[in-house]
């Protein structure tokens, strides 16, 4: 089963390095808001609830955009015959496709996070106590967004019903991504208000969906 | 804010909670109605082209066509029963 | 179709929702937020009654994914509109509420109406999800999916906006915990009369989507050359919808 997961996802990560088809453009996306809250909330330094705000928003928003395209390849290249047709347990597929999202993430975040830092913020001691937060939202995001995007994959409408899904399941995710990062960002340095209970809901909530996920994904593939 | 309103203020929001909440209820049932006299209608239709006995029509009007048909329809039957 | 277990439900609703707002605006007293804390127990009974029905609409759809009958779809179709239409009852009197108690129409503060909001607007997608799969069977189980996935759901939502707020809004309104005897006694009536309100509208609409479903078999079957009726405006059928005549005798149109 191993061999599969890692076919699988060895699959995706070099389709992608090698057409980096989803990490540019997610990248850009990242940066080109920041830019666009610079203007729109006409401020040029942001600290506290703002940056958290600012930062998570716009993570969100770039993450949406690599959902919606996580199944273009199997959709149009009949990658879903293939899963099914092969002797392995589906939710290998999720396991592998839901762990290339998060690798995506994470790159994404290697890029935007310092960017932001850059933009917005006095100095990077607010970046390391960010790692584990943005880890595990990273993680919540993943395992969310791979199960929407099959279910929005094999619907007509597929661009606009991922977001529209997506965005109400995700409020406690950005609720307590935010929760922790805004002390964190504050303009003083660092602080930890309640940081261990914002990293265990996040928590919570990843082995909930994690638990959803690998309960239903099977029966999203039958046919 | 006093949290203590006068009395004629506070009745006004009760009382427009709770007919919010019958028109809610009066809507929807008024939908389901509309449901019920599309398949009543359907059914009519239905035994229309069958040529199967026709089902008695609502008997909201009482009107004189309704008492002729079921007295018809009775007929019928005491006529198939001989 | 067994009318007479229909009857009994919605007469034994009735019942306890007059009796328990007779309770409550003859019997429970007045407190010191004054006569608007009435809302109470009409607004309070429609979220609950609303989130038991989300939760229960995943359970049908758990049901449905494990046993492939298309009855459980339906259950968790019917479940999910009833519960949204309470839904909108509760953010209606919640803002009403609002408004006569803080002079506000809207309370980002009051966690129960954000939670609130944010699920009413999740299970808004379940519609458009419906409608833009066109196989039957597979939009049953994507369905299902989401019932579950969204159920799950629902308990985090809570958690997590509660959590959002540090400080317990003073005058917050399901304080129902440290409820004097006769208020207690209302709100557990009026929550009853609710739930079964619930189950009756519940029953109800499976009855008449069964019948839709009845009438179109009977359709097909005795005029096979007819074209199809003009479809009705939502031409969403769950899959299963016509086993149901059989099966409304056993009074599970509710809460079990």
């Amino acid at each position: 089963m191993t061999d599969a997961y890692l076919a699988l996802l060895g699959k995706d990560l070099r389709v992608e390095l090698r057409t980096l088809r989803s990490l540019p453009a997610m990248a850009l996306f990242a940066v080109t808001v920041f830019v666009v809250f610079r203007f729109g909330l006409d401020r040029t330094g942001l600290e506290g609830e703002l940056a958290a705000g600012v930062l998570v928003v716009t993570l969100l928003f770039a993450g949406i955009l690599a959902i919606n395209r996580l199944f273009v390849a199997e959709r149009d290249e009949g990658g879903f015959e293939l899963v099914r047709l092969a002797p392995l347990d589906r939710t290998v597929l999720y396991a592998a496709k839901a762990s290339a999202l998060l690798l995506y993430l994470i790159a994404l975040e290697l890029i935007a996070v310092p960017v932001f830092a850059l933009f917005f913020l006095d100095s990077a001691a607010a970046l390391p106590p960010l790692i584990p937060v943005l880890l595990l939202a990273d993680l919540g995001l993943a395992l969310i967004g791979t199960l929407i995007s099959t279910i929005a994959t094999m619907s007509s409408a597929r661009d606009l019903l991922a977001p529209l899904i997506l965005l109400p399941l995700l409020v406690p995710l950005v609720i307590a991504t935010a929760g922790a990062a805004e002390p964190v960002l504050r303009a003083g340095g660092p602080e930890y208000e309640r940081f261990g209970t914002w990293l265990a809901v996040l928590g919570l909530y990843d082995g909930v969906f994690a638990l959803v996920g690998y309960a239903v994904f099977d029966f999203l593939l039958e046919d | 804010m006093d949290p203590v309103l006068a009395l004629s203020e506070a009745e006004g929001y009760v009382a427009g909670a709770y007919l919010a909440f019958a028109a809610l209820l009066l809507i929807y049932l008024a939908i389901m109605a509309a449901k019920l006299a599309r398949i009543q209608r359907e059914l009519r239709e239905l035994a229309e082209s069958t040529g199967a006995p026709q089902p008695p029509k609502p008997k909201r009007k009482a009107g004189r066509a309704s008492r002729a048909q079921r007295r018809e329809v009775e007929a019928a039957r005491r006529e198939a029963q001989r | 179709m067994s009318t007479p277990s229909l009857r009994t439900l919605a007469l034994a609703a009735a019942t306890l929702l007059v009796g328990g707002y007779a309770l409550a605006f003859f019997y429970a007293p007045i407190e010191a937020e004054g006569f608007i804390q009435k809302i109470f127990y009409l607004h309070v009974p429609l979220a609950v009654v609303a989130l038991l029905g989300f939760i229960l609409a995943a359970v049908h759809s758990i049901r449905h994914l494990r046993s492939g009958d298309g009855v459980h779809d339906a259950r968790s179709y019917v479940s999910i509109h009833i519960s949204v239409v309470f839904a909108v009852g509760a953010l209606a009197t919640g803002a009403l509420w609002a408004k006569g108690q803080w002079g506000v129409w809207w309370e980002w503060r009051e966690p129960t109406l954000v939670s609130f909001l944010i699920v009413f607007l999740l299970y808004a997608t379940y519609y458009p999800l419906r409608y833009s799969i066109e196989d039957r069977d597979r939009q049953a189980r994507y369905a299902s999916v989401f019932a579950i996935t969204a159920g799950a759901f629902v308990p985090l939502n809570f958690l997590a906006v509660r959590l959002a707020d540090p400080f317990i809004h003073p005058r917050t309104f399901s304080s129902a915990g440290g409820l004097p005897g006769e208020m207690l006694l209302a709100f557990l009536v009026c929550l009853a009369g609710m739930a079964l309100l619930w189950a009756t509208l519940v029953w109800f609409e499976l009855a008449s989507k069964a019948a839709s479903g009845d009438l179109a078999k009977l359709r097909r079957a005795l005029l096979p050359s007819e074209q199809p009726p003009p479809a009705p405006r939502r031409a969403v059928a769950p899959a299963g919808v016509s086993a149901m005549s059989t099966d409304l005798g056993d009074g599970a149109g509710g809460r079990s």
